[in-house]
């Protein structure tokens, strides 16, 4: 193992969607600024830049994370799962036909990663992890709206759709869950 | 972003080798705060060890009947851990009042103790700040403080320290273990791994350069009861206005044991011994938490905007002590 220099770019293997992509990277390119300008996976959004809204939400391994807070070259060991990975415009994954049923955006900005952070929330929710409002995965029967919001919470909405965010969620958990 | 020297190490002593080989280093694991801080310009590291790939990512039992939590073990793991939620809920529940679900399958238990305060101050690079900038002045004294400290401030500074996760490890009087680059190793508490602002408010730990957190160790749990209450501007996803972390024990109507800790309020996670013998061999009541907050808020300064956080400490001490102490289980 030896140093990158600054100044010689980094070598690297990305797997995004099961294709592995060899790109050279300046070493400070986020995850983000790869899968969107090196990739040309522009389907995840830059909103703040910042870890703030969850605009750029994409699974790593299963879970969810906030890929501008990451940097490209951190990941080569790592299968990386984009919106483009979920479902396409002819195959709709069943998460994103229930935002589509229950009107779950108005610009689209934010959807994205409100539906890469409700497949990575709901895995978690499966899993029996605990939230905020205490450890009622194990016990509880599905997933209620309350649990959505607060799960939900690092996932920002300009337009501010959230109750059908909400319910496009739940709709899905209760109806599709099983086989996501 | 300022470009930076780059490397990954397989384990702790290439880790701790190439932290050493380039002096300043600086190593990253989640990089939630570390990367947002440097798109920012505000910490400008030259050289990146990237610790990712070493082996801190377990929680073991200790012989003596606690807990080892690996430095990299993500706080959603750690919040789900079946033994902590169990045996430490004051330190499950309060990772779980913090950041986002994406932001705590990233960061990590070392990285979290370390992290930087959220001062807008710190956080604009146009406003003077002794913290990002030594000398400077600070533009929270005199100015917009609303979420600033109220105890363990200087005249420097008096950001608060942002981590709910450390607060409950002071109160669970957690031990900090790391190497040293010459490969020893040390443990110190919480308290000596931070330090006050004082004339030096850039300097937010003890750490040695080149020196890596490699684990977070629990003594066996606590007797008693244990609760984080968290105040904040919204329900979720926010920094702490006030938080208490506290550990309280009964027997036949008195409080044997009681640990207390506090957030959002102190330049580092705070604790007050005094506070704490007072509750003890104590019948509780109203009268006796308000004592124990008077104790708490006895050196509590407000600068203006923050003036709010003194009674809502007091309040949401008093409440803890309440349901803690109270009937219910
Ligand atoms: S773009 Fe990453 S959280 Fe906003
Ligand atoms: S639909 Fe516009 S930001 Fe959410």
């Amino acid at each position: 193992m030896s140093w990158i220099e600054a100044d010689s770019g980094a070598a690297l293997t990305l797997s995004v969607n099961g294709m592995r992509h060899d790109l050279k990277l300046d070493a400070r390119v986020t995850l983000l600024d790869a899968l969107r300008e090196h990739l040309q996976l522009t389907g995840t959004k830059k909103g703040c830049d910042h870890g703030q809204c969850g605009a750029c939400t994409v699974l790593v391994n299963g879970r969810r994370i906030n890929s501008c807070l990451s940097l490209a070259v951190m990941h080569q060991a790592d299968e990386i799962t984009t919106i483009e990975g979920l479902g396409t415009a002819e195959n709709l994954h069943p998460l994103q036909a229930a935002f589509v049923a229950k009107d779950g955006f108005q610009c689209g900005y934010c959807t994205s990663g409100q539906i890469c952070s409700a497949i990575g929330m709901l895995g978690e929710w499966r899993e029996g992890w605990p939230s905020h409002l205490g450890d009622r995965a194990d016990a509880a029967p599905a997933i209620d709206a309350a649990e959505i919001r607060e799960r939900m919470s690092g996932n920002l909405c300009r337009c501010a759709a959230y109750p059908r965010i909400v319910e496009a969620i739940e709709h899905y958990a209760t109806h599709e869950g099983a086989d996501a | 972003m300022i470009a930076f020297d780059y490397i990954r190490p397989a384990d702790e002593t290439a880790a701790l080798h190439a932290a050493t080989e380039r002096p300043g280093a600086r190593f990253i694991a989640g990089g939630t705060n570390l990367l947002d801080l440097m798109k920012l310009g505000i910490e400008r590291p030259r050289y990146l060890v990237d610790i990712g790939a070493l082996d801190l990512r377990e929680v073991t039992e200790t012989s003596e009947g606690g807990l080892r939590i690996g430095a990299l073990v993500t706080n959603a793991a750690l919040a789900a851990h079946p033994l902590v939620r169990q045996r430490y809920p004051v330190l499950s529940q309060a990772i779980l009042a913090g950041a986002s679900g994406q932001l705590r399958n990233k960061a990590t238990t070392g990285g979290n103790l370390l992290q930087r305060t959220r001062c807008y101050f710190f956080y604009d690079p146009a406003s003077p700040c002794n913290k990002r900038e030594p000398g400077a002045g600070c533009s929270a004294i005199g100015g917009f403080n609303r979420i600033m400290a109220i105890l363990g401030t200087s005249a420097h500074c008096i950001a608060s320290h942002p981590s709910d996760m450390a607060v409950a490890m002071r109160a669970l009087d957690a031990r900090v273990e790391t190497r040293l680059p010459d490969g020893q190793t040390s443990s110190r508490t919480l308290e000596a791994l931070y330090r006050l602002p004082g004339e030096t408010p850039h300097v937010d730990h003890r750490l040695a350069p080149g020196e890596l957190i490699t684990a977070v160790v629990l003594p066996p749990p606590p007797a008693g009861r244990q609760s984080y209450r968290k105040v904040r501007d919204r329900a979720s996803y926010a920094f702490a206005l006030v938080s208490v972390a506290a550990v309280v024990s009964m027997r036949e109507g008195r409080i044997t044991e009681a640990t207390l800790a506090f957030g959002g309020v102190g330049t580092m996670p705070w604790r007050n011994r005094k506070a704490e013998a007072l509750l003890i061999g104590q019948a509780p009541s109203a009268a006796l938490f308000e004592r124990c907050a008077d104790a708490v808020l006895a050196e509590a300064t407000g600068h203006g905007g923050n003036d709010f956080k003194i009674p809502l400490l007091r309040r949401t001490l008093v409440a803890s002590l309440a349901k803690l102490t109270g009937g219910e289980p």
